[in-house]
């Protein structure tokens, strides 16, 4: 290396230098991007990451038809009839619960459900390094997964390997959507999204809801077609004159069974604080191999439970989407062209690099505060503006079939990881912290009624 | 120019230590206290204690169940969960003070001691992360 080469860089080289590196970085340097550009999971946003939903969206556009033409063909056909007759808060109150059924379907659909991001790579090899510290000399792959006490209840932790962690208790691996989700429920194609942690209140208020609305309706045209029965006509007379009550009949009634079903199976969920997930593989069943379980997450309270789960405060979303992605190819680059100057670095004597050092933490600190502002403002703008429900509507694509049997689609999908089922427990993590003991009654609520099938891990196929 | 000199002495990072979830209690967000090795030459045992303890004492706030959160949430299930438009949360706002609170720790006790608190949140609640940057200085030794 030639030494006129450093003397050729003065200061205002240093200027030119790292602006032609910029000039160099600008036509390599893309426009900054948000972080839900990248995001690994099987996701689409849309209005520029504030909503949220499932790559394989399923039968949303369906559900949305269905309630929507139902509803209107209430309102054409019915209401005028029941205004005359009966009294005008019919359409009133149709009205609303068709309001709230909406509302409640589209948060349900375009809320975060509780993802979990992944695992930064420096995190990923700590995991990995005390994995593997735990001493499994042996040819078989080490046991992944940890126990932790939890009110007296062993809970097994399992590790990831999508994700890269070790999967908080409650949490389950979606491979519909290739995210872990907290306190997973189940993932559902009629709503086009995992049901979860966050989202878990608002697809229950779209439940009810939509049984109230389904049976008001019901209702109604039952009502109605009586009516104009008995003005002296027969039966089959007042549906020719009113066929659409006919297939809001149809769509009522089978919609009413199903639906029901499931806000009763979900009221019973809420009121021992369990999800669809652990109910199905019976994770908490007191017939498992004699010991004393129960779930260890159960306030032992049906009010309390309730509470908790629809009631209780409303988590962050955990996946920054709106944020921005650090523009990393902009430092390496820079950090090369100035390495030709390590000479000009030795000039520095240990007070300067005292000052550098602190000064350069308080550069990071103050950058950090840039990046902290982002994620508390995503929470705001998760719930659907106007120009977004409106935008979804546009983008929703009309499905042609109508099927009328919405079973309770369940798709709690095992993790794709079959050696971890040991326990180790010379290998196993235990938490430090001592099980401290709560005092903790028996789970009083009996689950003899809804006690599945002993086998241990259920996996579901998804349904078409 | 001495201000880009001063850039190239960023100090390196020399490790990173992840302090982990505590389950123990259920799903709530707590940090084990546990003081980590690595962490022995650069800080106290009980500045270390008292700094995640702080920080689950704030996440216990955030997810408190309690007259407060019970009202915020049947407000919230009255308007078609619309209110969240217009107002913020309030886990959102003990958020706040938890960014607030890791900035202090960071700026009085942390960045001298050549380290730096990573909020939990920036890592999705499962970790903190705590880098440690090689000490360059001579005489720093604390």
């Amino acid at each position: 290396m030639k030494n006129c080469e450093y003397q050729q860089i003065d200061p205002r080289a240093l200027s030119v230098s790292p602006s032609s590196a910029e000039n160099h970085i600008g036509k390599r340097s893309q426009r900054p991007r948000r972080k839900w550009e990248v995001f690994p999971g099987k996701n689409r946003f849309f209005c520029d990451g504030r909503l949220i939903l499932a790559r394989q969206n399923g039968v949303l556009p369906m559900t949305l038809v269905l309630i929507v033409v139902t509803c209107g063909l209430f309102f054409a056909f019915d209401c005028p009839f029941l205004v005359e007759h009966l009294t005008v808060f019919i359409p009133v109150i149709g009205g609303v619960l068709f309001v709230f059924v909406i509302i409640s379907l589209l948060r349900t659909s375009f809320t975060d459900p509780g993802i979990l991001p992944r695992a930064t790579p420096d995190e990923a090899a700590d995991i990995e390094k005390q994995i593997d510290t735990s001493g499994s000399s042996s040819y078989r792959p080490p046991p992944r997964t940890k126990e932790v006490l939890i009110n007296q209840q062993v809970v097994k932790l399992k590790y990831c390997f999508t994700c890269k962690t070790f999967r908080p208790p409650r949490t389950s691996h979606c491979s519909l959507c290739d995210n872990c989700v907290e306190r997973f429920d189940h993932h559902c194609p009629w709503v086009g999204n995992c049901v979860g942690k966050r989202n878990y209140r608002f697809f229950y208020s779209f439940i009810v809801s939509l049984s109230f609305l389904t049976s008001f309706i019901f209702g109604c045209v039952i009502t109605h077609i009586t009516l104009r029965s008995q003005a002296g006509k027969s039966l089959i007379q007042a549906i020719q004159e009113s066929p659409a009550s006919v297939v809001e009949l149809v769509i009522c009634f089978f919609s009413i069974w199903s639906i029901l079903g499931l806000s009763g199976f979900h009221t019973y969920l809420i009121a021992s604080n369990l999800t669809t997930n652990e109910d199905i593989k019976g994770s908490w069943s007191s017939k498992r191999a004699g010991e004393e379980y129960g779930n260890p997450y159960s306030y032992n309270s049906i009010i309390t439970n309730c509470c908790a789960t629809l009631c209780g405060p409303m988590p962050p979303s955990l996946i920054d989407r709106r944020g921005w992605l650090p523009l990393e190819e902009m430092i390496p680059t820079a950090s090369t062209s100035e390495m030709e100057l390590p000479t000009f670095v030795a000039k520095n004597d240990a007070h300067m690099c005292t000052q550098s050092t602190k000064g350069m933490l308080g550069r990071v600190v103050r950058s950090l505060d840039f990046h902290e502002l982002c994620p508390p403002g995503t929470p705001k703008t998760t719930p659907m503006g106007p120009e977004g429900s409106s935008s979804v509507a546009l983008s929703a694509q009309p499905s042609a079939s109508v099927s009328c049997a919405p079973q309770p689609t369940l798709q709690s999908v095992v993790t794709p990881c079959p050696h971890f089922s040991r326990i180790n427990k010379r290998d196993s993590l235990h938490s430090t912290n001592p099980a401290f003991r709560l005092a903790s009654p028996s789970p009083s609520l009996s689950r003899a009624g809804f006690v599945l099938e002993d086998a241990p891990e259920v996996s579901f196929v998804p349904l078409p | 120019m001495t201000h880009s000199l001063q850039n190239l002495q960023q100090p390196n990072v020399s490790s990173k230590v992840f302090i982990q979830r505590d389950y123990s209690s259920g799903t709530i967000c707590k940090f084990q206290t546990k003081f980590p090795s690595e962490l022995e030459s650069r800080l106290d045992k009980q500045q270390f204690e008292e700094t995640v303890q702080t920080l689950n004492n704030l996440y216990a706030e955030a997810e408190k169940l309690g007259g407060k959160s019970y009202l915020e949430g049947c407000l919230a299930c009255l308007t078609a969960y619309t209110i969240f438009l217009c107002m913020e949360t309030h886990y959102e706002k003990v958020l706040k003070k938890i960014a607030k609170y890791i900035k202090d720790q960071n700026e009085k006790v942390y960045a001298p001691r050549g380290l730096l608190l990573t909020d939990p949140i920036e890592r999705g609640l499962r970790v903190v992360e705590i880098t440690i940057f090689e000490d360059r200085s001579v005489g720093s030794g604390r």
